[in-house]
């Protein structure tokens, strides 16, 4: 077995499956720079993400998948779920022999965990822009912190962008620790190092709006008053909104 | 009172008396944001979800429930002792924007108590929508409710703002309207319905010619009915429904389950239970028709006037149309699997792909995802089992004993303690 280790950026995975062809690496196995910890029976091959192999491999998959097919493929990447680099390595490979398109063989394991992977990816991602609740700071920042289960900031971006083009906000990732920062132009990717002060909740308090507070309460109100409690039904209201995403709703604290 | 607790209460009221209107879609529209200002409109998103499950997309309230009308089944009717109360246009404006801002909604859906006149009140709506969308840039998804005697101006000018307009219908026959809804008539409803169903047509026309054309009601027009406050069977609903989407090119009919508000002896009594499995069923058969190719008399007819409470309408249909089963699913067209129990559209697409590679079997369509424990009793298929002569009420007693059905708390007599 080889282990093929590259950086955890797509580019880099594209890269990765370039060399398992280029250097006709025996039984690779993909792996994450920090998920390894070498391996003990087998030779280690470590990938320097390239520009122009990562690009040959997504042309090449272009003339042979559809462009729906790529996103899945890039969804399910984004999901990091474990030796997730090996099931999409294999759907290539597969892809590449074949000389029939392939993406809807769903009687294959592999084609069909990515059509569902990618789906539970796109679930989070619609989870997001749903359950965002943004706090408008003194400064005129709307910003808030999440925890999604799979790493979806890179695809949640653009609709925060295009709905939200006259306001700054900051969507920050508290898992992965990373943001969006919005300037009121572009997205910028930001790393910060405000933990300490973002996870006490009376130092957020005091660097809001004046208004934050009362809008916060109003939402509130409106979330009670809607519901009919003639109708309550908390399996299914739990079952919508899981209380996993809590935290960072509003109207749920 | 200081200033913030007077729009608490505004916004309680007017909330508490506007979630009676089960609309809540907010997709439909495309409405882009061009102008640099704020929000856009396109697939739909619910931003929460009430303890009741039902879905908050949009902001729902009634700029006022001050109303001239005394509709019975109506929480705001002229008659009720209940506490008043009306925004001010630039109160609605201010609501809906910082809202927006913080994503809790996708937009406003604004109704109202009728006061003065039906002019009077539709004027109002219009100079929300309008105000928000000149001078707040407003992209985002706007529902204003039509008042029934509106002017045809006020109309045009309605959807020149909004994404979707809607009129009521408010009971499924004019016999019941008229005993709840004395001061309406229908012809009221159907009036403006018809206008907007030509009006948005024509717009769609000029878009052709003039791209500059502005949108008119991007996302349509839609209903309601309320449902379990008369005697009216489900065939009478569903045929008025497919009336609506056939006539008048309506985008959702909504089926809002009567909750008992008033002693009123015309209505069921206070306590009596909402119809929420009944509505549920309509719901599925109302999908059955916009999507699933299924015709309304195919559902209901005069030999099957009411849903089936304990099985979906589908199943229904399969149980008394078991000539038609089983399907061979690697040979038959997706419109005929699309229709076998069991099997949703999504499993219906995969399967078409799926059998071009190879003979699905039933291994495979366990993975797919289908409810193979449902549909199996309608497929031709590589095992014994299912090759048995089942009479339709067995295979209903099987299909029942196997799933718990998330309405069986509702259908036990007991009462719940708990």
């Amino acid at each position: 077995m080889t282990v093929v280790v590259y950086d955890g950026s797509f580019e880099g995975l594209l890269t990765a499956v370039f060399e398992v062809y280029e250097y006709k690496l025996p039984q690779p196995f993909i792996a994450r720079e920090a998920a390894t910890t070498g391996s003990l029976f087998g030779e280690t091959h470590t990938v320097i993400t390239n520009a122009e192999k990562s690009n040959r491999v997504y042309q090449k998959l272009k003339a042979i998948i559809s462009a729906k097919t790529i996103k899945q493929l890039y969804d399910t990447y984004l999901s990091e779920i474990k030796e997730i680099e090996n099931v999409l390595l294999r759907f290539i490979q597969y892809a590449l022999q074949s000389n029939f398109t392939i993406e809807n063989d769903y009687t294959k394991a592999d084609v069909l965990l990515i059509q569902q992977t990618s789906k539970k990816v796109n679930r989070e991602k619609h989870r997001m822009k749903a359950f965002v609740r943004f706090q408008l700071t003194k400064d005129q920042l709307y910003y808030c912190i999440i925890q999604p289960d799979y790493n979806v900031l890179p695809l949640i971006g653009k609709h925060f962008k295009e709905r939200y083009a006259d306001q700054r906000w900051l969507l920050y990732d508290g898992l992965r620790k990373y943001g969006l920062y919005y300037n009121g132009e572009t997205v910028e990717e930001v790393q910060m190092h405000f933990e300490a002060d973002l996870n006490n909740e009376q130092n957020l308090a005091t660097l809001h709006d004046e208004k934050e507070e009362l809008y916060q309460q109003l939402w509130k109100q409106y979330f009670s008053s809607v519901n009919i409690q003639a109708r309550k039904n908390m399996k299914l209201h739990i079952r919508q909104m899981p209380k996993r995403y809590w935290r960072y709703l509003v109207e749920k604290q | 009172m200081p200033m913030s607790d007077r729009i608490t209460e505004k916004l309680s009221i007017l909330a508490d008396a506007a979630k009676y209107d089960v609309s809540c879609a907010s997709s439909g529209s495309d409405r882009k944001n061009n102008n640099n200002g704020l929000g856009n409109a396109s697939n739909g998103i619910c931003h929460a979800y009430t303890e009741d499950g039902r879905c908050v997309s949009l902001l729902k309230i009634l700029l006022t429930n001050h109303c001239i009308f005394d509709c019975a089944y109506c929480v705001s009717r002229k008659s009720n002792d209940i506490k008043r109360a009306a925004f001010t246009v630039q109160e609605v404006v201010d609501l809906t924007i910082n809202f927006y801002r913080r994503n809790y909604i996708e937009g406003l859906f604004l109704s109202s108590g009728i006061f003065k006149n039906a002019d009077y009140t539709m004027e109002r709506l219009v100079s929300v929508a309008k105000k928000l969308r000149t001078e707040h840039k407003f992209n985002g998804y706007i529902h204003l409710k039509t008042i029934p005697g509106a002017s045809d101006e006020l109309v045009k000018e309605a959807g020149l703002w909004a994404d979707r307009l809607s009129i009521n219908v408010e009971m499924p026959t004019e016999k019941s309207l008229a005993l709840l809804a004395p001061d309406k008539n229908r012809a009221d409803m159907l009036k403006p319905m018809q206008f907007l169903k030509d009006a948005i047509i024509q717009n769609k026309e000029e878009k052709k010619l003039f791209a500059s054309t502005p949108m008119f009601a991007p996302a349509g027009q839609s209903t309601q009915m309320v449902i379990g406050a008369t005697p009216e069977t489900d065939l009478e609903i569903l045929w008025l429904a497919n009336g609506f989407y056939k006539k008048f090119n309506m985008r959702r009919v909504y089926y809002s389950g009567y909750v008992p508000i008033s002693n009123d002896n015309r209505l069921p009594a206070i306590g009596t239970p909402v119809p929420m499995i009944r509505e549920n069923r309509l719901y599925q058969a109302d999908w059955l028709m916009r999507f699933y190719g299924f015709k309304v008399q195919e559902i209901v007819n005069h030999e099957n006037p009411l849903l089936d409470t304990d099985i979906d309408p589908k199943l229904s249909w399969a149980l008394r149309n078991l000539q038609l089963f089983p399907v061979d699913i690697n040979k038959a067209g997706y419109e005929v699997i699309v229709r076998i129990p069991g099997i949703g559209i999504q499993s219906a697409q995969k399967i078409c792909a799926a059998r071009k590679f190879r003979r699905l079997n039933s291994t495979h369509l366990q993975k797919l995802g289908i409810a193979y424990n449902r549909a199996k009793y309608f497929i031709s298929s590589d095992t014994e089992f299912e090759k048995k002569d089942w009479h339709p009420n067995q295979i209903k007693s099987f299909i029942l004993k196997e799933g718990n059905s998330k309405y069986e708390a509702n259908f036990s007599p007991q009462l719940k303690l708990f």
